[in-house]
């Protein structure tokens, strides 16, 4: 008998739930950038998961309004390389609302335009997320790669022009003890550029990939145990009520989109009728926040006020 | 047309947020215009002064109420209001409104909260009508129009078997019709709906030949006193702003992106 227990005959069982939310993995592990904190090791080269299609989505887009979805994600990799994107979300907005997560290097006027042409044609809200990890070219590009603050931003200043409201997502690679000063950074910056309101959402680091080697990976206490889950909400938990949907079928989230024990076959209906085992490290994480990926805001509580 | 004939009419209204003079004002004119049922869908305290004063009028008209996330905190003694907020600038307005009200609310009335039930079932029409606060899932969420898609409605009508659903919690009116089905969030009488009009609303159903029809009636009521008094128990500009003005100053960054564009902040 082994002196540690193995984590699967520890792991708490996640009960079955209903599909509240579908992630789809539309851009895969395929990113224009080559981010140093990526959980999933996205970049222009990693194809371990690929783009999906129109065809790709719509069988899970018809299950998933079957199963009485409320909102729809779109995430990669980076969504706006998928060229069907403007179609895949007009069609996805006839049934639900829809959030889109790019880093916005890639958001043209002209796209952002057509995107706005789709939304206004719709009962259902479109919402981006834009990942910027600092305020300043250098905080940023350290992270995300030379020029991608700037570029970045002119994204930002192309969805705020056509009257999009972005959520401006950045992971906290800095020092928490600089959470407010970070906060106010980014709205001044924002604000000088226009966006009057800025939206901000602070998501914690999930060391895995990339970061896993930019500074560490998950200690191997980092698991949530029995102890850990007695008592706890499971519905504060995405996959409580979530599914992810990539081009290898449904898996649990879209943390664990690339790995092995995130997968859960290839039908959503199926996946939600089994209780699934809370083994991986980045369970702990969520466990520690919450919901990290919806769009509810995840800042530091208090937030200077 | 006689009495008996008419059809029948019954008032829903939802966040009162202690601004009773809202609410003397709503429940007088859902009486004028020939209401014989009024419902309140919760959360009596927040942003308003002196709390106590609502519960002797709903007492008094003989409104059934719900329990509203808000009404459940304070009745059980709660440290927070469980608004649902995940925004660090919501909480922070949440806090002081819930710690004002906790603290201006009698033990009398905080039993009084504690004992109301999370929904009420009524039939209407001859269909069954359910009212609730937040959806009928969950006391705190959020059923905001640009979110809450038909798919989702159709499950929500299937699992809690009914054809209308009532609902709050939002602040914002909305309504459509998902197949025979209806939804109403119902607004509330609290503040005003962001739109920079000062009035508050709230729902009349009436009970037709061809079922029920939801009507959204607005509601001007004494605002310069309710916001006199508010600056007097030392409550924030931005609930004082937000009565004066009817735009939102406060929690408002749980708004989904079309509700908040449609607002001027």
């Amino acid at each position: 008998m082994p002196s540690t227990p193995a984590p699967e005959t520890t792991a708490p069982l996640l009960p079955p739930g209903p599909l509240d939310a579908l992630w789809i993995q539309l851009g895969g592990t395929l990113c224009n950038l080559q981010c140093t904190h990526c959980f999933i090791s996205c970049s222009p080269k990693n194809k371990s998961l690929d783009l999906m299609s129109l065809a790709d989505v719509e069988p899970y887009l018809v299950e998933a309004e079957r199963l009485g979805t409320r909102e729809y994600y779109f995430t990669g990799g980076e969504v706006f390389i998928v060229k069907e994107l403007e179609a895949i979300v007009e069609r996805t907005l006839q049934q639900g609302p829809v959030t889109l997560l790019t880093n916005g290097t890639l958001t043209t006027l002209e796209r952002a335009t057509r995107l706005a042409e789709i939304a206004a044609a719709t009962p259902y809200s479109l919402e981006f997320r834009v990942s910027l990890d600092g305020f300043t070219p250098e905080t940023n590009d350290v992270i995300r790669g030379r020029g991608t603050f700037e570029r970045a931003m002119r994204g930002v200043e192309n969805l705020v022009s056509v009257g999009f409201l972005p959520i401006i997502t950045a992971t906290q690679v800095w020092d928490p003890s600089e959470n407010l000063n970070v906060i106010a950074g980014f709205s001044e910056e924002l604000r000088r550029r226009g966006y009057d309101r800025p939206r901000l959402k602070i998501l914690p680091v999930l060391k895995m990939g990339a970061e896993a080697e930019r500074t560490e990976g998950y200690a191997d206490y980092e698991r949530i145990t029995e102890d850990m889950w007695r008592g706890y909400d499971a519905s504060l938990l995405l996959c409580h009520a979530s599914r992810t949907v990539s081009g290898r079928g449904v898996h649990i989230c879209p943390i664990l989109v690339d790995d092995p024990a995130g997968s859960i076959g290839t039908s959503l209906t199926e996946s939600l009728d089994r209780p699934y085992p809370l083994t991986h490290s980045a369970c702990y994480t969520c466990w520690q926040y919450g919901s990290i990926c919806s769009n509810a805001s995840s800042a530091p509580a208090d937030g200077g006020y | 047309m006689t009495e008996s004939s008419s059809p029948e009419r019954v008032a829903l209204f939802g966040g009162v947020y202690s601004n009773y003079l809202a609410l003397e004002s709503v429940i007088d004119d859902a009486r004028r215009r020939g209401a014989t049922r009024l419902y309140c869908l919760g959360d009596l305290g927040a942003f308003g002064p002196h709390p106590d004063r609502v519960f002797p009028l709903l007492v008094d008209a003989n409104v059934q109420t719900v329990q509203g996330n808000y009404d459940h905190s304070i009745g059980h003694r709660r440290d927070d209001c469980a608004c649902g907020y995940t925004d660090p600038k919501d909480n922070y307005f949440a806090r002081i409104s819930y710690s004002y009200t906790f603290e201006n609310t009698s033990d009398r009335w905080k039993d009084w909260l504690r004992d109301l039930n999370p929904s009420i079932d009524i039939e209407l029409a001859g269909r069954r009508v359910h009212l609730c606060h937040g959806s009928p899932r969950q006391t705190n969420e959020f059923l905001w129009e640009s979110t809450t898609p038909d798919p989702f409605l159709r499950r929500l009508f299937r699992d809690h078997e009914t054809d209308v659903i009532a609902c709050t919690h939002t602040g914002l009116s909305w309504q459509r019709t998902v197949d025979t089905n209806l939804i109403v969030n119902v607004g509330v009488v609290g503040r005003p709906e962001n739109d920079g009009c000062t009035d508050v609303s709230y729902c009349m159903l009436t009970a037709g030949e061809n079922g029920i029809v939801a009507d959204q009636v607005r509601v001007a009521y004494d605002h310069e006193r309710l916001s006199a008094e508010m600056r007097s128990e030392g409550l924030p500009n931005e609930f004082t702003e937000t009565i004066e003005t009817g735009w939102w100053k406060s929690c408002l960054e749980i708004l989904p992106a079309k509700e908040r564009a449609r607002g001027k902040c």
